[in-house]
């Protein structure tokens, strides 16, 4: 009898705890890295009593291939480069969003990008993060003065001790920067000349790595200088290696932002709105842009109020004004172009 | 009746094989206008193959790491199975194996990681020659195409290890005995007795290293710093932003081609 009524228990509980499981909402989200910090995501889970899987993805081109293939409905939420809305809305991937409820009025102003971020008059993103491609390095290394100006960082001078960020346009963006040309700009015909640049860059270099490979290799003494780096790279270092840091030379850098829409066909829009408005909030902002993965400055300047002063020196929250004003967008290619941006990259790797 | 038994294994196989492969292979005949895919069954993906210098470098790094990998890890592993097919004592043959392949335990990812640590300029390798005195300055190991090789013998030579392994312990020593009491040399019976009867296990482990090591993708993006791209590297690229499956499936497929020609 104790045994059936021992059986009996264990299937109510686990019915009770099937059912509860069962009742939860779940929302799938697309997603960087930045979005997988426990930290960000549970506050947002607990509040609705919702399962948010996340999925990882790097490359516009590869998310969109998979959106593509997937059902109507499979997928919530999109985290995307803020230059790439246009290809999810052209997919026909991204919804309108509700403009009204969104705090764009608390935004840093030259991050709200509404036209990177709505097509034809209708808002499809809004932009959650930005940061800088900019020049990362060890400042018990290299002459700091050295940083302010973006011909001497990838000179000879500093042979075998650069590495580049693997995404190449960024850094042709920077090369543009370098040789006055503005990245919004760039054409067809300027590319012998910003293929000049990154052959200095190439033959200086010691690696052309991605993030995680970047901040070993600046970790590790392997280099001194990350050319495309930027707070991003090194503010998850600053606490354990505060001589690895980052700068914006005098001829500006350039400036990367994402963006979150919902997306198309989802079955939860209502709960992906609220997702998207939770991550827009102060408190949302705050910890993605603190985000164990990378950090990098939140679109809402609100979340100043909640990130603590160190959190805030890390990021130069104070230098803001000048560094938004230094930087420019990096570079939006359309696919003619950026095939042809791809091909000079890997020509130039291939050296 | 028969049709029966092998019908799992044929289905199995079409839908996750020959299926995915003629999809790949028409992939490869469409073309991408600007970020639209157009099926046109075209070659134009195979002739951008032929015209841009880069595809084709990329080709021929792939085969000359991979030829290198395949042969330094034969050279390495051979002696390695011999000692212990028949210099460690029987009992302890199960444990050196075991120990010979626990690099196999960790992580691919993490064993790279480790590697580039290990050839870093403030790492092992330069820290040891300097304080030997061997050199003053710390030199450029990681991030080369020596680092992908390194890393990837290490890998391999554990495999090659136990394929021909396999094949030392099935030698009856009569073999051996019989070319002494004909006068071979020890060298003799090596060249002319053993090394052809251990060759299927040479051969089986050489092409199961030249297959993986040729469409690896991990071990030259991290220990090789891009200073170079093989094959599976630009295929990487063509889908990370542009998605360009067409051009990238062209690539697989002539990837294949010279693993099948291997």
């Amino acid at each position: 009898m104790k045994c059936m009524r021992k059986i009996l228990l264990s299937t109510i509980s686990m019915v009770a705890v099937a059912s509860n499981a069962a009742a939860k909402d779940e929302l799938n989200a697309l997603v960087w890295c930045d979005h997988t910090d426990p930290a960000l995501i549970e506050p947002f889970e607990t509040e609705h009593n919702v399962k948010v899987n996340l999925r990882e993805y790097e490359g516009t081109g590869a998310a969109l291939a998979l959106l593509e293939q997937s059902r109507p409905g499979d997928w919530d939420v999109l985290v995307i480069d803020g230059i790439d809305v246009f290809r999810a809305v052209e997919a026909g991937i991204l919804a309108p969003l509700a403009v009204d409820e969104l705090p764009t009025a608390d935004f840093f102003p030259e991050v709200v990008m509404a036209e990177n971020n709505s097509v034809d008059g209708v808002t499809y993103a809004v932009t959650e993060k930005f940061g800088y491609n900019t020049v990362s390095y060890n400042s018990s290394k290299v002459d700091q003065s050295d940083m302010e100006d973006l011909s001497t960082i990838w000179s000879d001078k500093y042979n075998g001790r650069i590495s580049i960020y693997d995404y190449y346009l960024p850094v042709m963006g920077l090369a543009a920067i370098a040789e006055g040309i503005p990245t919004a700009k760039i054409g067809s015909g300027d590319l012998d000349q910003i293929g000049d640049v990154l052959s200095i860059m190439r033959s200086n270099a010691a690696s052309v790595a991605g993030v995680v490979a970047a901040q070993t290799a600046l970790a590790t003494g392997e280099v001194d200088i990350v050319v495309g780096g930027g707070e991003w790279l090194t503010a998850v270092l600053a606490g354990e290696r505060p001589e690895l840091t980052w700068t914006i030379p005098k001829e500006g850098a350039v400036r990367w932002a994402q963006s979150i829409g919902v997306v198309e066909g989802s079955k939860n829009s209502d709960l992906a709105m609220k997702f998207i408005n939770y991550i827009v909030s102060p408190e949302g902002q705050a910890r993605l842009a603190t985000s164990s993965c990378f950090w990098g400055m939140p679109a809402n300047a609100k979340a100043g109020d909640i990130l603590t002063d160190d959190q805030k020196a890390v990021l130069r929250w104070n230098q803001q004004p000048d560094y938004l004003a230094l930087t420019q967008l990096y570079p939006a290619p359309d696919a003619d172009l950026d095939a042809e941006m791809q091909d000079l990259w890997l020509e130039t790797l291939q050296q | 009746m028969g049709w029966g038994f092998v019908a799992p294994a044929l289905l199995w196989t079409m839908a996750f094989f020959v299926l995915p492969f003629v999809v790949m292979g028409a992939m490869s005949l469409a073309t991408m206008k600007g970020r639209t895919l157009i099926w046109d069954l075209s070659l134009a993906n195979y002739l951008e193959l032929a015209e841009k210098a880069y595809l084709w470098r990329a080709i021929v790094v792939s085969l000359e790491i991979t030829l290198t990998v395949t042969l330094v890890s034969i050279i390495l592993a051979y002696p390695l199975a011999w000692i212990i097919a028949f210099r460690v004592p029987k009992h302890w043959q199960r444990l050196a194996l075991l120990l010979s392949i626990l690099p196999f335990w960790t992580s691919y990812v993490v064993r790279s990681y480790a590697w580039l640590l290990v050839l870093a300029r403030e790492g092992m390798v330069n820290n040891t020659l300097i304080s030997l005195g061997l050199i003053g300055n710390p030199i450029t190991i990681a991030n080369t195409r020596f680092a992908t090789v390194t890393g990837f013998v290490h890998f391999f030579v554990m495999l090659l290890t136990l394929t021909i392994y396999a094949n030392l312990v099935q030698l009856s020593p009569n073999y051996r005995r019989a070319a002494m009491d004909l006068g071979a040399t020890a060298l003799q019976t090596f060249r002319h007795v053993i090394l052809p009867l251990t060759l299927p296990g040479v051969v089986t482990g050489a092409f199961l290293t030249f297959v993986l090591c040729i469409g690896d993708y991990v071990t030259p993006q991290i220990l090789g710093g891009n200073t170079e791209l093989t094959v599976p590297q630009v295929i990487m690229v063509q889908l990370g932003r542009r998605a360009d499956f067409p051009l990238a499936s062209a690539l697989a497929l002539v990837l294949m081609g010279i693993v099948s020609l291997a």
